[in-house]
């Protein structure tokens, strides 16, 4: 039970990999330009997950991913012209085989109906190749398997011709009499071994893609066939030879094809032309070709006359696909030499090298107690250990880097949507799509990016016709890049649309309350006010964005990575918003303070400045809570070692130091600390695992002298100093903005202080 | 001192000592003194014992939670006994002792004087403990009494010991803040 639900997990990784190689190649399928390897590798996928899907008994889901696969079968035999609303819907089909695979994945039946009019959609594309003429666009019900149907009939017709056949007589050649003209005569011995069905594979539909080839004669043999006692149904005891006329278009590359799937799974035989015209007596088929040299499809040249490609195959494909097949179906065209690895097995490599890069650093610290000149050969070996964990530590870290490429090859699809809904013409630009990040925060950009680009279009980009009137190019551009900034990633979606309205911001923010009328806020604080919870200028609610629901939980979520957001916009032109984020969550670039006898970090991302305030700065508000001015600004004091019950320690903000840290949401706060000790690369240690979360408290590390200390939570402490902690310091000190419920916009605070 | 009460005591967790007696087999235990007491837990709880290296202070907690320790690379929280059993907090030298146990997925340490012995103990020779007045100790955390050579053992359900920490998260910072 174990096992296969092991199994089941790695069909549904598998899967959501496929899906996403299947959309990117759908995306990138586009009328005219038809590159076949792309809409092979699409077919692949969504063959595999189908494959996949029948060995679970996901029927559904196979049933589906048939359909789809078939219409996918007629794009590469060139047999379904590639439209716009072809690509359309097979993106759509995509979004329902992934609905399928998450229905699946949860045990849960998708509702019925889920898949009724993309199956429609797909069978118009089919009924359009199939009959050009005589019914043109009328789509088969939507219940049974018509197509399938008809096409069995034919199959299994001949097998039980056969049946007969085989009891009585040998059958009569077929297609016997000379090759017609221009004409080629392939014959086609498959016989697949007894447990091709198990993995999802079916005959029926090889032989009715060979058919699609040409004037197909199938032949079904019996001869394995145990009796009716012995019959296992689970298991396949047919095989067929299959005697082909086709054009000299198909060649043998398009005949291998069609067996791609299962070259491991069976015997197949393919000649041409010069025959022995099949007197293959269906007792005993093989002998007669095992002067074959290959026993399975194998990867030789395309034979004889049929080497003039046109069009679809390219020489050289079917080597290529063969070996495809022959690594299990697997979708991957070239091979990378990839192997998958335990996420688990990864942190614990990147735990280990955290230990050693604390442990170098605890014997550099002793050893610089020693005495000078004594022990040259031990410092200089210290010297190279720190330099090759420092490479250990890079080269780990790098195996854990993904390159952002994932998150923005799921983009085009979001702007393709958005352009539609909001009739805008849009082009979408990547650039640095290889730069590396560590997987965690590569997984946490989606979001974001999402909210973002919707942003960007809907409330950015003019429309078509506005542009023209402004002398713009009628599409707009947004511009999706990301780069390697002294060791952080930084992203940038930029527009050239309208910029940011500050007018208008401005007077919903006032009409929503969340500025003070009458307040002057410079042209940087109005473009940040977007960022505020609940604030949207659309006037009306859209599907894509307008409830206010958008930037504030993007800068939420980066600043949960440890990132930042900002906004730089110039009316007319465009804006362009900027993300910082850390390369990897399991290293933070922190301040070392101490406070008493303890030690804390503080995230580098959080700090402002530190400085030590001169008598005249400091100013008690009521209840003993006390304020500072700092460049031109009032900011709240907080005693760290009040908060936290720390004796020996400075109280005296004069005498010790204040570190000026700012929160997500830019609100800032002067932490009295004794000490500045340093800044710090530090390893971030989950406390969670075997205590428990603590206010004010993110995690722990571990320094260089191998004790621990606490990364603060500069929000938490905000909080805490608000309540229950600030009750705790000062005596039930009434903060400084008590009417503001949520986190206190920072010119508002200004505002509230100065009037 | 009022701390120790202030913990509500939840018994949601594994029990390995009661599990192991259950089978009625001898069953060997890591005793240790704290003060002039002996104490023992089972010695399958048991993953090291180490010297007494510095903690670092975890803000706003209840006195016997004496901080946290490095224990290679991962990070676990240091319980003092005497604290716990309302006997302030120890006083630590070098010569003071950490049992590092294993409790469910949780590592922890337990900061003691002096470990003294092993014992095997049959689960015939625990005594079950006396009524005790559940105002001073909590009666939970206690699994059985064991009389050796003149000395007794009490013997500590682990689990229980300290099973308040990290289910009931809040009420611990509170009641730490009321004392203060």
């Amino acid at each position: 039970m174990d096992d296969l639900s092991r199994f089941k997990q790695t069909y549904f990784d598998e899967s959501a990999e496929l899906l996403a190689v299947a959309e990117a190649g759908l995306l990138r399928l586009a009328p005219g330009e038809i590159d076949m390897d792309e809409v092979n590798a699409i077919f692949r996928a969504v063959h595999s997950i189908k494959g996949g899907g029948g060995a679970f008994g996901f029927n559904d889901l196979v049933a589906f991913a048939h359909e789809f696969e078939t219409v996918m079968d007629g794009v590469r035999n060139a047999e379904i012209p590639v439209t716009t609303r072809l690509v359309d819907t097979l993106i759509r089909a995509n979004d329902v085989l992934a609905r399928l695979l998450a229905h699946a994945a949860d045990e849960t039946e998708a509702p019925a109906g889920t898949t009724d009019d993309t199956v429609t959609a797909l069978r118009r594309f089919l009924g359009r190749a199939e009959e050009p003429a005589d019914e043109p666009a009328i789509p088969p019900p939507a219940t049974l398997h018509p197509d399938d149907e008809d096409d069995e009939a034919g199959i299994f017709g001949d097998a039980l011709a056969a049946i007969q056949a085989a009891r009585d007589d040998p059958p009569p050649p077929p297609i016997s009499g000379a090759t017609p003209d221009g004409k080629i005569r392939w014959t086609i011995v498959f016989r697949p071994k007894a447990e091709l069905l198990l993995s999802g594979n079916e005959p029926t539909y090889m032989l009715r893609a060979l058919r699609r080839l040409g004037e197909a004669e199938v032949v079904c043999h019996l001869d394995k066939l145990p009796s009716l006692r012995d019959l296992d149904a689970e298991l396949l005891h047919l095989s067929w030879t299959v005697t082909l006329l086709a054009d000299p278009q198909v060649d043998r590359a398009r005949i291998d094809d069609v067996f791609e799937f299962v070259a491991d799974d069976c015997d197949i035989r393919i000649s041409a032309e010069a025959p022995p015209p099949a007197v293959i007596p269906p007792a005993e088929p093989a002998p007669v070709f095992q002067t074959a040299p290959v026993p399975t499809a194998p990867a030789a040249p395309p034979s004889t006359p049929a080497a003039t490609t046109s069009g679809s195959a390219k020489p050289g494909d079917g080597a290529k696909r063969t070996n495809g097949a022959a690594a299990g179906g697997d979708h991957a065209g070239p091979a990378t030499h990839t192997i998958r690895v335990d996420l688990d097995k990864i942190d614990r490599l990147v735990n280990m090298v955290g230990e050693m890069v604390i442990t170098q650093a605890m014997i550099a610290e002793h050893l610089r107690d020693l005495p000078p000149g004594q022990f040259q050969e031990l410092l200089e070996g210290l010297e190279s250990l720190a330099q090759h964990t420092r490479e250990l530590r890079e080269s780990v870290m790098s195996i854990r880097a993904q390159p952002v490429s994932s998150v923005f090859s799921r983009m085009p699809r979001l702007v393709r949507e958005c352009a539609a809904v909001t009739g805008k013409e849009v082009m979408l630009v990547t650039t640095g799509e290889t730069t590396e990040v560590d997987k965690t925060v590569v997984e946490n950009l989606v979001d974001p990016l999402t909210h973002m680009i919707r942003n960007s279009i809907d409330h950015g980009l003019e429309g078509p016709e506005e542009r023209e009137r402004v002398g713009k190019p009628r599409a707009g551009t947004v511009h999706l890049s990301a780069a390697h900034r002294s060791g952080r990633i930084v992203i940038e979606v930029t527009d050239d649309g309208r910029g940011i309205n500050r007018a208008k911001v401005l007077s919903k923010a006032i009409e929503k309350g969340l500025v003070q009328p009458g307040s002057s806020l410079s042209d940087e604080e109005i473009d940040n006010l977007i960022f505020l919870p609940g604030f949207s200028t659309a006037d009306q609610v859209s599907n894509l964005s307008g409830r206010g629901v958008g930037m504030d939980v993007v800068r939420r979520n980066i600043s949960s990575l440890g990132g930042r957001i900002g906004v730089y916009s110039t009316p007319g032109e465009g804006s362009r918003f900027v993300l910082s984020l850390p390369l990897t969550l399991a290293v933070l670039d922190g301040m070392v303070i101490s406070v008493g006898e303890e030690r804390f970090v503080l995230p580098l991302t959080n700090i402002v400045e530190s400085l030590r305030p001169k008598p005249a700065d400091l100013h008690g508000l009521v209840n003993k809570c006390d304020v500072m001015m700092a460049r031109g600004e009032y900011v709240r004091l907080v005693h760290l070692h009040r908060l936290f019950g720390i004796p020996k320690a400075i109280d005296d903000a004069t005498r010790g130091l204040v570190v000026l840290v700012e929160t997500e949401d830019g609100s800032r706060l002067g932490l009295v600390v004794d000490e500045v000790l340093g800044q710090q690369q530090v390893v971030i240690k989950s406390l969670e695992a075997n205590f428990r979360r603590l206010d004010g408290v993110a995690a722990a590390t571990i320094l260089g002298d191998g004790r621990v200390a606490l990364i603060l939570d500069v929000a938490g402490l905000r909080e805490m100093s608000r309540h229950g902690g600030g009750a705790n310091a000062s005596g039930g000190a009434t903060p400084p903005s008590p009417s503001l419920p949520a986190p206190a916009d920072r010119s508002d605070q200004r505002q509230r202080q100065t009037v | 001192m009022s701390s120790s009460t202030a913990i509500a005591p939840v018994s949601s967790r594994t029990d390995l000592q009661s599990a192991g007696a259950a089978n009625g087999s001898e069953e060997q235990y890591v005793t240790f003194t704290v003060g002039s007491e002996e104490y023992g837990v089972n010695i399958l709880a048991v993953r090291e014992i180490r010297g007494w290296t510095p903690e670092s202070r975890l803000p706003n907690l209840p006195d016997y939670v004496r901080g946290v320790i490095n224990l290679r690379g991962i990070i676990i929280p240091i319980f003092d006994l005497r604290a716990r059993f309302g006997g302030g907090p120890t006083q630590v030298t070098k010569r003071h002792v950490v049992v590092v146990m294993q409790v469910g997925e949780r590592t922890r340490g337990i900061l003691v004087d002096a470990i003294s012995d092993i014992l095997a103990i049959g689960h015939d020779a625990i005594k079950p403990p006396p009524d005790v007045d559940s105002g001073l100790i909590d009666a939970e955390y206690l699994s059985g009494l064991y009389t050796a050579e003149n000395r007794m053992v009490t013997l500590l359900n682990v689990g229980k010991l300290f099973a308040g920490e990290h289910v009931d998260q809040d009420a611990v910072p509170r009641a730490a803040l009321e004392t203060t």
